[in-house]
């Protein structure tokens, strides 16, 4: 059901998320601030229907006594953010739906685009960083460069069989959506802060988390969106 | 084309086939076969060739032998008080070990806490035997190519003493629900640079990280076979993985810090991961890719 829906909101031109993109661009950023002040107040309403539980700062404390730190992986991994917060208190329930625009909005505001105005890079690169999934993890060896392991949750390239289904088909991405500076835009956003367009999904930040770096970003977009990319063969 | 275990892990784990036993080589040869065979398949059948795979290795189980050496150590008069873990009580009373770990976690009196199964071996091991606490819990887990840590075999011994025995995790004790409410929390915890929770991979139907299929755990039946299979021998590692390890790997990938060994937040998740599993039948120490 829920992957259902997520698919369908690819699959449609995404007339909603382009409308959005041109209202961001008309306001200032004053905005965001304003949005998480409006959140906490959401928050403290919705809060109720917690009260028999332990609290989210007992188990923040909690966690941080059952973890060490190691490498790069800091116990601050387990300060969450307002919008990890809500999203995991909303897991599996409907998102009411002033908290989940105000997430969005936020999300949207975190958005950098490429500074030189190009948004597609090599796509055999992006390839590569679709494949790999090292980066980020306590076992990994200081200075590895994070993957995406975009095929970890979608099916990208015909090629690749090994591919999960978390995430919906990407496989000819471009063919199907074109490559208009609204879709670039689009897809740059939905990379970078997936929360912009359905809030509390499961895809990671990839630019606004600092995942990836923003020539990876090109180049996964190229393998989206080149009409030479295998993807869109 | 990679090997099926390779392909499945999120975080592309190191992975040992290490081929100083036969028997695990074996088992290499044939995963890669079956990988082979997974390349030239459409999808169903890929997932079909997996199934067959997985029939496969139930043929043999090497957390026998692990067990065997647990049951060893279970039995042996060690430290400086040279007494056994016979008289160690894993919730059923000292010295039984039937049927204990599918009554685990649980809470106990004496040290008036929730343990789960590593937790109680490990203070039976201090209070009983007079070992140091630092000591038995240094290196808990195998490394590649290594063989089994004492917990590992002493945690084989006695899950396979509850194979076949109905999960009955307690909720009697207000400190039982305590950390089942605690532990439910952690579940859906979102937080680390990707903002996964336990809930990002385990909350839908089938879905799959690769070809790894993930159990909804918020759903009885698959929480339940999910629980029952672990502790489970891993082929890809040759190692014998405790539940303990179990839930550090899944924090490893989650990009979260590492877990400590015991800690509150481990027991509290599988003291939730256990009782959503009651009514469950124990299969372990069970066999996986």
């Amino acid at each position: 059901m829920k992957t259902m829906t997520k698919a369908a909101k690819w699959t449609l031109i995404p007339i909603r998320a382009i409308s959005r993109l041109k209202q961001r661009e008309s306001r200032a950023f004053g905005l965001r601030s304003l949005a998480l002040a409006g959140l906490t107040i959401g928050l403290l309403s919705s809060c109720t229907l917690l009260d028999s539980k332990p609290t989210n700062e007992q188990i923040t404390q909690l966690m941080k006594q059952s973890f060490a730190e190691r490498g790069d992986a800091k116990l601050d991994r387990l300060d969450q953010s307002e919008l990890q917060r809500v999203c995991s208190d909303y897991t599996g329930k409907e998102v009411p739906k002033a908290v989940k625009e105000k997430l969005e909005q936020a999300a949207l505001a975190s958005v950098r685009y490429p500074t030189d105005g190009k948004y597609l890079g090599d796509f055999k690169s992006g390839e590569r960083i679709a494949q790999s999934g090292v980066g980020l993890q306590f076992s990994d060896a200081k200075g590895t460069v994070a993957g995406g392991n975009c095929y970890a949750c979608h099916q990208i390239s015909k090629q690749e069989l090994a591919y999960g289904n978390i995430g919906p088909t990407l496989y000819n991405y471009g063919k199907l959506r074109g490559d208009s500076e609204a879709i670039l835009k689009y897809t740059w956003a939905r990379i970078y802060n997936a929360h912009a367009f359905n809030a509390c999904n499961s895809m990671p930040r990839f630019g606004a988390a600092g995942i990836l770096t923003e020539a990876q970003m090109k180049d996964v977009m190229a393998l989206l969106l080149d009409p030479k990319s295998p993807v869109n063969q | 084309m990679k090997t099926i275990a390779t392909k499945a892990a999120i975080g592309q784990s190191v992975i040992a086939f290490s081929p100083h036993s036969a028997f695990k080589f074996a088992l290499f040869a044939l995963g890669l076969g079956v990988a082979a065979m997974v390349g030239a398949q459409p999808k169903d059948s890929t997932e079909a060739e997996i199934e067959k795979y997985r029939q496969m290795l139930q043929d043999g189980n090497p957390a026998e032998l692990v067990s065997l050496k647990g049951e060893g150590l279970w039995k042996k008069k060690q430290g400086p008080k040279q007494a056994s873990l016979e008289l160690c009580d894993l919730g059923l009373g000292p010295g039984i070990v039937k049927g204990a770990n599918a009554q685990l976690p649980r809470y106990f009196a004496d040290g008036d806490a929730v343990m789960d199964l590593e937790t109680r071996i490990v203070h039976c091991m201090v209070t009983i035997q007079g070992l140091d606490r630092n000591k038995v819990t240094a290196r808990p887990y195998s490394g590649a190519g290594q063989s089994a840590t004492d917990m590992e075999a002493l945690v084989a011994y006695v899950v396979e003493e509850s194979r076949g025995m109905k999960i009955n995790v307690p909720q009697q004790h207000a400190k039982e629900r305590e950390a089942f409410a605690r532990g439910e929390k952690i579940f859906y915890f979102r937080g680390g640079p990707y903002d996964f929770s336990c809930a990002s991979c385990h909350a839908v139907d089938n879905q799959r990280i690769r070809l790894q299929g993930l159990p909804n755990l918020t759903k009885t039946e698959p929480a339940q076979k999910a629980f029952a299979s672990w502790p489970a021998y891993r082929v890809s590692q040759g190692a014998l993985r405790t539940m303990q390890w179990r839930i550090y790997d899944c924090f490893r990938q989650q990009r979260f810090p590492e877990l400590k060994y015991l800690s509150p937040a481990s027991v509290d998740l599988i003291t939730y991961l256990g009782a959503r599993a009651n009514g469950g039948v124990m299969e372990t120490p069970a066999i996986k890719r």
